[in-house]
């Protein structure tokens, strides 16, 4: 099993007339043919005022509601131009659609603000925006990620980063260590999903054997991430804290180090995770051979 | 983005958020001009994108005019260190020339948001003039923090917390909680990451001003808000940082001399790391982004080979958004324009990798290929000492 997309997924891009969101449309549909079997595919196109055209082999239609309706999509890959993104995500949240990944980067933050605030008591997932995505090798990707370095497997990746998440996956992939769902949360301010949410899905998860959690400096998502799969993860984890060498004074103001409650430097990440059972790499290129220690310990 | 003072205090007053009345000054001349404008004492502030500058003598007192341009005199021109700019500290341009404020309490108030909650937070204390971080740290029980829910904005009753929670009474109340509110307006409207008034005074006669303002705006925002973009001053920005954001690339100056292009700010950051864990140490952040065309990369490039502390470049893309080839295009390019006289190991993996490949091998470029993160910071190492 997966996590969040599987085979069953039919995915509709908004903003497939663009640029970005054309090739990569196209790359989704590619992997679907060559990896999942024609699962997990792109069945719509949304731009409103293009409806009726046909973009990447799918028709694009004006709205979420109508694509829905009449393609069955039940997840939205969003590469909308930042200042009309938010709308985006909007408007596939207000039609219930149950799995929205938003790429799209450089979102004004009191958009995201609103969006954020528009979502509670609402149960569908926002990944994003400023993420590579989602992929469950084998059977959907729904993302900017290089589907090619992934290989169908058990263990569970989360990464705030984008490229850093495919370089997790190669090394996993070189280790022969396959992976069930891969998932990029996004490095904004705020995002629609955080760590824990994903951790738990993966706990439950029956085929994810491992997780392994790439994360950056700055904030606490990574300590209170640790702390909570201390006392609600079983399966073996491993951690990897980007930064561990960036200077200091590179952040926000006072006010945003005291709300975030410290400084939230590698070093301190890297302790938490430790002090919480994790297994943590020192170094970025150690992430996969880390992973095959942390399944011998079981 | 970062405003001066005197900027931010412009925009304040279009929001009702009073300040005390001043005026910028370039020279010692205006200086002088504003001072007899005032009457009676003024203070000249150094106007610099930085804390702490009383401290280093950015700020002095005057008692009359004559005094006003004998202290501009002094304050422009110099060289102003504090412990937010650096040692190299920064060379004020400009002066603010302020009348000088009978004050009889100093408080604290800000508003930034809270990435936990996703929400703006109001954070008062009666604290002012000091250090915050130091009153979180010590006396987090003087630290009032509100959380605003954006789908309803500030409401009386939210400003009145804030208020009623630093120990104002009566019409001083009144006029704090119209003080807040507009401050929560000029921050939601105007996109700001961060709106600090650090002290915020009453003065004996009952009004109450912004005595400071720093405000940071979003950059991602900046489009709705052209006029603030105008402010921006390049000045106080390290050159090649300016050049580089001309053309939409994160980057960062740092002190090492292996200069790093990657894509995507997370694996930018690991570079950095296994540059100094192979034993040197990176001479620069670079994150060319997701949506890298081959005039960025070309132009990141560029700007790589203008820090004369660069003596090896490693260049690490795993292509996800940024294909292979558009980046190995760039590079063909930059080479061809830019005299490049120090080693270049190149490690690239992800979309188009192929192609990337084809088009560097096809190139002439004197390069090293470097097979996964390890290998290469070694190649890059192993080539700075040679």
């Amino acid at each position: 099993m997966t996590i969040l997309i599987n085979k069953e997924t039919r995915v509709l891009v908004q903003g497939i007339t663009g640029r970005e969101g054309g090739f990569h449309a196209g790359q989704c549909q590619q992997y679907s043919e060559e990896f999942a079997g024609g699962g997990g595919a792109i069945v719509a196109g949304v731009t409103p005022g293009k409806g009726g055209q046909t973009a990447n082999g799918v028709p694009v239609f004006n709205s979420v509601a109508e694509a829905a309706r009449e393609t069955g999509a039940n997840a939205s890959l969003i590469f909308v131009p930042p200042p009309f993104a938010a709308d985006a995500i909007v408007e596939s949240i207000d039609e219930s659609v149950q799995i929205v990944v938003c790429v799209t980067e450089g979102i004004p933050v009191r958009d995201m603000v609103n969006v954020h605030r528009h979502r509670q008591g609402k149960d569908n997932v926002l990944i994003g925006p400023n993420c590579p995505g989602v992929i469950s090798p084998g059977e959907c990707k729904m993302g900017i990620m290089p589907g090619h370095i992934h290989k169908k497997g058990s263990i569970g990746v989360i990464s705030k980063s984008g490229t850093l998440t495919y370089e997790v996956v190669a090394q996993l992939t070189e280790q022969g260590l396959g992976q069930s769902s891969c998932i990029g949360i996004g490095g904004d301010p705020i995002i629609g999903t955080m760590y824990i949410d994903l951790l738990r899905r993966f706990e439950e998860d029956p085929e994810t054997e491992a997780i392994i959690v790439i994360g950056e400096i700055g904030g606490t998502a990574e300590q209170d991430t640790a702390r909570w799969a201390k006392d609600n993860v079983k399966k073996p984890m491993v951690g990897f804290i980007a930064g561990q060498t960036a200077p200091p004074g590179r952040r926000m103001g006072h006010a945003g180090a005291i709300i975030s409650g410290g400084e939230g430097t590698a070093a301190e990440k890297m302790r938490v995770m430790e002090e919480c059972g994790i297994l943590v790499s020192k170094s970025p290129a150690d992430m996969g051979t880390t992973m095959v220690e942390a399944l011998k310990r079981g | 983005m970062n405003i001066h003072e005197y900027q931010g205090k412009e925009l304040f007053k279009k929001y009702g958020v009073t300040v005390p009345r001043g005026k910028v000054a370039d020279t010692a001349d205006e200086a002088e001009e504003i001072a007899k404008e005032m009457g009676g004492a003024v203070v000249v502030k150094a106007q610099i994108h930085a804390g702490g500058r009383g401290k280093g003598g950015g700020v002095k007192l005057a008692k009359d005019p004559a005094e006003a341009r004998k202290a501009a005199s002094e304050i422009l021109g110099m060289t102003l260190v504090t412990h937010q700019t650096g040692p190299g500290g920064r060379v004020v341009k400009k002066v603010l020339i302020e009348e000088a404020s009978d004050i009889a309490n100093e408080l604290y108030l800000s508003i930034v948001l809270d990435r936990s909650s996703g929400r703006p937070t109001i954070m008062a204390s009666t604290e002012g003039g000091m250090d915050i971080e130091e009153v979180a740290a010590k006396t987090p029980e003087k630290l009032i923090k509100i959380q605003i829910d954006p789908a309803l904005g500030i409401w009386p009753s939210t400003a009145r917390r804030v208020v009623y929670g630093l120990g104002l009474e009566g019409e001083q109340a009144a006029e704090g909680a119209k003080f807040v509110s507009n401050l929560y307006k000029f921050y939601d409207e105007m996109d700001c990451s961060l709106v600090e008034i650090n002290p915020l005074v009453q003065t004996a006669d009952g009004r109450m001003f912004a005595l400071d303002a720093k405000v940071n705006f979003d950059d991602n925002a900046l489009y709705r808000h052209k006029d603030v973009a105008e402010m921006r001053d390049i000045g106080e920005e390290d050159p090649l940082e300016v050049e580089a954001s001309k053309y939409n690339l994160n980057y960062i100056k740092l002190d090492g001399e292996v200069a790093c292009m990657v894509n995507g700010a997370g694996l930018a950051m690991a570079t950095m790391d296994i540059i100094m864990l192979a034993g040197s140490s990176p001479a620069n952040f670079l994150d060319v982004g997701g949506g890298a065309n081959k005039d960025m990369v070309e132009n990141a490039f560029r700007i790589l080979m203008d820090d004369d502390d660069v003596k090896a470049v490693f260049i690490n893309i795993f292509g996800g958004i940024l294909r292979c080839d558009v980046l190995a295009e760039g590079v063909v390019e930059a080479v061809k324009t830019v005299n490049v006289n120090v080693p270049i190991v190149i490690r690239m993996e992800g979309t188009n990798v192929e192609k990337g490949r084809d088009i560097l091998e096809n190139s002439g470029l004197d390069f090293t290929v470097g097979n996964g993160m390890a290998d290469s910071a070694e190649k890059v190492v192993a080539a700075l000492k040679r």
